[in-house]
């Protein structure tokens, strides 16, 4: 195995090659605020919530989605990532409609949570209100595409594990959403097998178990990186 | 030495962050040696919003036109304005109609729908109720806020904690979840 060795935000660590920085950073125990990342599906760098800086690089990289190198010099946690970090959250916020109040996942919630993190007492956005829909047509869960944050954990872990591909994002810019199936009713999409894997990935309030009232929906957030690590390590117990 | 003038106001919610200002219980008494309420719908009853305020606690949006002209006045007149709670911070619950664009699908719903013997709308009597706005707005997108109390509705030890600071002139320190957590 080689090793890459490289500095974060001062100290001098080793990693494997080929590891990402996000997974060096959280192997020596650094934090890095993430939102689209589940441990055990690809990464694609949506939310830009880990954003760090890169010596000798005139742009911000996802920590996700860049690969250790000898040599390199990381900073996660500057006076400008701070800022930048929080106001991303504010525009994620103000884009949907995550009136934590109202919602199921309060207080399990990765996005609150991450409001939290990061310092977020309020944003400098208006809020946009959006009417993108909710659909209960399944019989165990439904979705509230308002409160989603297009991460799309759930089009990942429903392709990647359970291998039924029921999700999607269609249409672009601010009118992107998740869809199941080819557009249709979640409820009348014949490839889902109803697994609920989208249900424990989801990091908000957008998909959840019917019948959840306020505050009330719980998410095993062990059971995907259970699953990912049964089959690639044959780790069978958890 | 001279008491801080404190002012409460109750814009578009639902009362819970003034029952939970009340739960601060017996702090209160520690409160009041510190400053006198000026203005307040749960705690003084003066009709006009007084000069010289050092300290207004804000709970609700602006929703409506009385908002809208009273948060202004509020403003000119106060020295540190604080939105306590979501409905302030955000909109929150009371800003959940703004997705229909305007007031009149609200309206249309409550008073003419769901109404059981006389449908119509509260302000038909001239200067009986004020308008409300097409749009609910947050505190700070009307006139600056200089303090950030979010939660829904904030708990007593957090509302403790934001405004002790203020008694010393200090700024409080808004951070960690159990000062700022939504909800």
């Amino acid at each position: 195995m080689s090793v890459k060795t490289l500095t974060i935000n001062g100290e001098l660590i080793s990693a494997r090659a080929g590891d990402t920085i996000l997974q060096a950073a959280k192997d020596n125990g650094i934090y890095i605020p993430t939102l689209c990342h589940l441990e055990g599906l690809s990464d694609i760098g949506a939310c830009r919530m880990c954003m760090v800086e890169v010596e000798g690089i005139n742009k911000l990289l996802s920590a996700c989605v860049t690969e250790v190198a000898e040599g390199m010099v990381v900073a996660t946690n500057t006076e400008k990532l701070k800022e930048y970090r929080r106001m991303n959250m504010e525009l994620i916020f103000a884009e949907g409609n995550h009136t934590c109040a109202v919602c199921v996942a309060n207080s399990n919630c990765e996005l609150q949570d991450t409001a939290v993190a990061v310092g977020m007492e309020h944003t400098r956005f208006s809020y946009r209100f959006p009417d993108r829909g909710v659909d209960l047509s399944h019989p165990q869960f439904g979705i509230d595409r308002n409160r989603c944050i297009l991460c799309t954990r759930c089009v990942r872990v429903c392709d990647e594990i359970e291998g039924a591909h029921v999700w999607d994002i269609a249409n672009r810019g601010e009118e992107a959403e998740i869809v199941s199936g080819l557009n249709q009713p979640w409820g009348e999409v014949d490839a889902c097998t109803a697994c609920g894997k989208c249900v424990n990935a989801c990091p908000t309030g957008a998909i959840s178990y019917k019948g959840s009232s306020v505050a009330v929906m719980q998410r095993d957030r062990g059971r995907i990186p259970f699953l990912a690590a049964a089959r690639e390590k044959q780790q069978w117990t958890r | 030495m001279t008491k801080i003038r404190l002012a409460t106001i109750w814009f578009a919610g639902c009362a819970g962050c003034h029952m939970s200002f009340l739960d601060m219980d017996e702090w209160l008494f520690e409160l009041t040696k510190h400053v006198d309420i000026v203005f307040s719908p749960a705690l003084a009853d003066p009709k006009e919003y007084p000069d010289n305020v050092d300290v207004c606690l804000i709970e609700g949006a602006i929703g409506n036109e009385e908002h809208l002209e009273l948060i202004q006045e509020i403003r000119q007149k106060t020295k540190i304005v604080a939105s306590l709670g979501d409905c302030a911070v955000t909109s929150n619950v009371s800003g959940l109609r703004n997705k229909y664009g305007s007031a009149e699908p609200v309206l249309e719903r409550t008073y003419f729908e769901l109404a059981d013997l006389q449908p119509q709308l509260p302000y038909d009597k001239e200067g009986v109720l004020p308008k409300l706005l097409d749009r609910v707005y947050p505190i700070h997108e009307v006139v600056p806020v200089d303090l950030f109390i979010p939660g829904c509705p904030p708990e007593a030890d957090r509302i403790i904690a934001a405004i002790e600071p203020l008694l010393q002139n200090q700024q409080p320190v808004m951070a960690g979840r159990k000062m700022i957590k939504f909800g």
